[in-house]
């Protein structure tokens, strides 16, 4: 059961993974979820899911935030990548774009996206080339070129946090809540050209996002995460039909409008079924 | 009303009867405020990217200094020991990185600022045993900075400019102009100011952090060595050195601990400010030696008005 645009050949594969932050924090407790090449998979769920968390083991920043993977395996293409740096990730070809932007503030909108090319060897023309590349993307992005990216809008920061990831010739971006804060047309626009590069230039995305209606649209796969697992998974159609999902995350029910008070969490209740 | 007029009126009297002496005092307090500035550059470069206030900046240029001193009186040309000096500033920051600041990563900043307390002993008590605790002399003669002075004659008056100061001066625009186009235009520049603007952010994109740490402690190490010399070729290389380096703290609440334009201009406003100050208030009003303590009252002014300093960086918040 696979929607189009996906293949067969699995480049993440994330198994079974604990985390613990701070030796004492259990977040996550048994996330597993494959990122296929060339698909975008959603990984969904409320505040505290584990999302961010779940990004950050793969990418390895968790470290420099004191958090450990203490079980299970996390490989990229065959490769096991729970001892390697960040660096070394994005030299594989994953690279994280961060929850909330997190662009350098002083340091111009160009000067941000050459810094995704830190870690590139394969000289100044092709770096020129995919500056331009990334440009044709975001065209946004070539007229504020020379501000200072603290002081461009918040659609704008969260296109040069993408361009720059961007940058550094990825195969497979962490994209981390892109809608945050942003109004509803910008979203559109955000998702539509992560579309695009999907599309064109066959980058695979694992997006996390509580916004499920956008998320669910655009992504082929779905994940959904609470309180550090996986409950439910299924191709992005299937999810967007199944009564459980449409009732506690996009906020429809057959049943008309329903008190607060009546909706639970979604794994509260599934136990009670099973 | 006598007072007011010794404070208010007779300075500036003085100052326009006697140009060529304003001037002098003008030429002295930019030389030293220029050296200021290079000591706060170290801090500065240090502070933006793991905001460490580094501690052991002072030490490190008597360090450097002795080091240079050491190895030309050890048999090696004074060239040649300059460069084996960048050398070991390069082998001591592999070493601050490894043995310091690695292990206490991601630790609360007074933890580092108390390990860069601890860096400063070990570099005392490592210099004088290897170098000994006497004062020394610069080679200056060796590295081929002029000797002898410059006299010029403004307003009929007379001004002396030592020619080693001037090669201080020189010096030292050359080596910020450098720094400032390092930082701006390269690559690796361009990585240590993202370090410093979001750590989180740069580990992202792949900045390795160690990479970077080396890199700044051994251009803050390069500072220290040019500003061993520029000082030990005035004062002769001791450990009194050190005390020098403090200066460099008012300058940083004077220019903000995050801003190299700060630095530079802060460093030099110092010296100037205390130069004149000492001539033409602290002599004649206080009995002079105002320079000990002008520059820390002035920082404590500062601070009570500015606390980010003149050119502190401004926190950019959207909202």
């Amino acid at each position: 059961m696979l929607d189009a645009g996906r293949t067969q050949e699995t480049l993440l594969d994330v198994n079974n993974i604990e985390v613990i932050y701070d030796h004492v924090i259990l977040v996550l407790k048994g996330v597993s979820l494959a990122v296929p090449k060339g698909g975008i998979t959603a990984l969904l769920g409320g505040n505290g899911a584990g999302k961010t968390t779940t990004l950050k083991a793969i990418s390895n920043l968790l470290r420099s935030e004191r958090g450990e993977v203490t079980k299970g395996t996390i490989s990229y293409r065959g490769q096991d990548i729970r001892e390697m740096d960040p660096a070394q990730m994005v030299k594989m070809g994953v690279i994280q774009v961060m929850e909330g932007r997190h662009c350098f503030e002083h340091l111009t909108v160009e000067e941000n996206l050459m810094t995704g090319a830190y870690t590139r060897k394969d000289g100044r023309a092709e770096i020129e080339k995919d500056l331009e590349l990334v440009y044709s993307y975001f065209p946004r992005l070539k007229e504020r070129r020379r501000s200072q990216a603290g002081y461009t809008s918040g659609g704008e920061q969260q296109m040069t946090a993408i361009g720059r990831a961007l940058m550094s010739r990825p195969e497979t971006i962490l994209l981390d809540e892109p809608s945050m804060g942003l109004a509803p047309q910008l979203v559109e626009e955000i998702f539509t050209i992560v579309k695009n590069l999907n599309e064109n230039e066959g980058v695979s995305f694992l997006l996390a996002e509580q916004n499920t209606n956008v998320a669910l649209r655009f992504a082929h796969y779905g994940y959904i995460l609470e309180s550090g697992r996986v409950v439910m998974d299924g191709p992005a159609a299937e999810l967007r039909e199944n009564p459980d999902v449409k009732e506690f995350y996009l906020g429809m029910s057959d049943e008309g409008r329903k008190s607060f008070r009546d909706v639970r969490s979604y794994r509260r209740r599934k136990r009670w079924l099973s | 009303m006598e007072i007011l007029g010794s404070i208010f009126i007779d300075p500036f009297v003085d100052m326009v009867a006697a140009p060529d002496f304003l001037l002098q005092v003008l030429w002295e307090g930019l030389v030293s405020g220029v050296l200021y500035a290079l000591i706060a550059l170290g801090f500065v470069l240090i502070f933006r990217s793991s905001r460490i206030f580094n501690f052991a900046q002072g030490i490190m240029v008597v360090f450097a200094a002795l080091t240079l001193v050491g190895l030309h009186a050890a048999g090696l040309p004074a060239w040649v020991a300059f460069i084996a000096t960048l050398g070991v500033m390069f082998l001591l920051a592999v070493g601050i990185e490894r043995v310091v600041l690695r292990p206490l990563v991601n630790q609360p900043d007074i933890i580092l600022f108390m390990a860069t307390i601890g860096i400063t002993l070990f570099l005392v008590g490592g210099g004088e045993i290897i170098f000994g605790g006497e004062n020394k002399v610069m080679i200056s003669d060796e590295l081929g900075i002029p000797d002898g002075s410059l006299e010029f004659n403004p307003w009929d008056g007379f001004l002396l400019i030592e020619a080693r100061d001037v090669t201080v001066v020189f010096g030292a625009v050359v080596m910020v102009a450098a720094l400032l186009a390092f930082l701006n235009y390269s690559r690796m520049g361009r990585a240590i100011r993202a370090l410093g603007d979001d750590h989180q952010a740069a580990l992202s994109v792949g900045i390795s952090l160690t990479t970077i740490w080396v890199l700044v402690w051994f251009l803050a190490g390069i500072i220290a060595l040019m500003t061993g010399i520029a000082w030990g070729s005035r004062a002769g290389v001791s450990f009194a050195l050190e005390i020098i380096a403090l200066k460099a703290l008012p300058v940083l609440m004077l220019g903000g601990l995050e801003s190299i334009t700060g630095a530079i201009v802060g460093g030099i406003a110092i010296g100037l400010l205390e130069k004149l100050f000492e001539i033409y208030w602290g002599q004649p009003l206080l009995g002079g030696s105002t320079e000990a303590w002008f520059a820390y009252v002035l920082a404590l002014v500062v601070l009570l008005f500015r606390p980010q300093g003149l050119f502190g960086e401004k926190i950019i918040e959207r909202v």
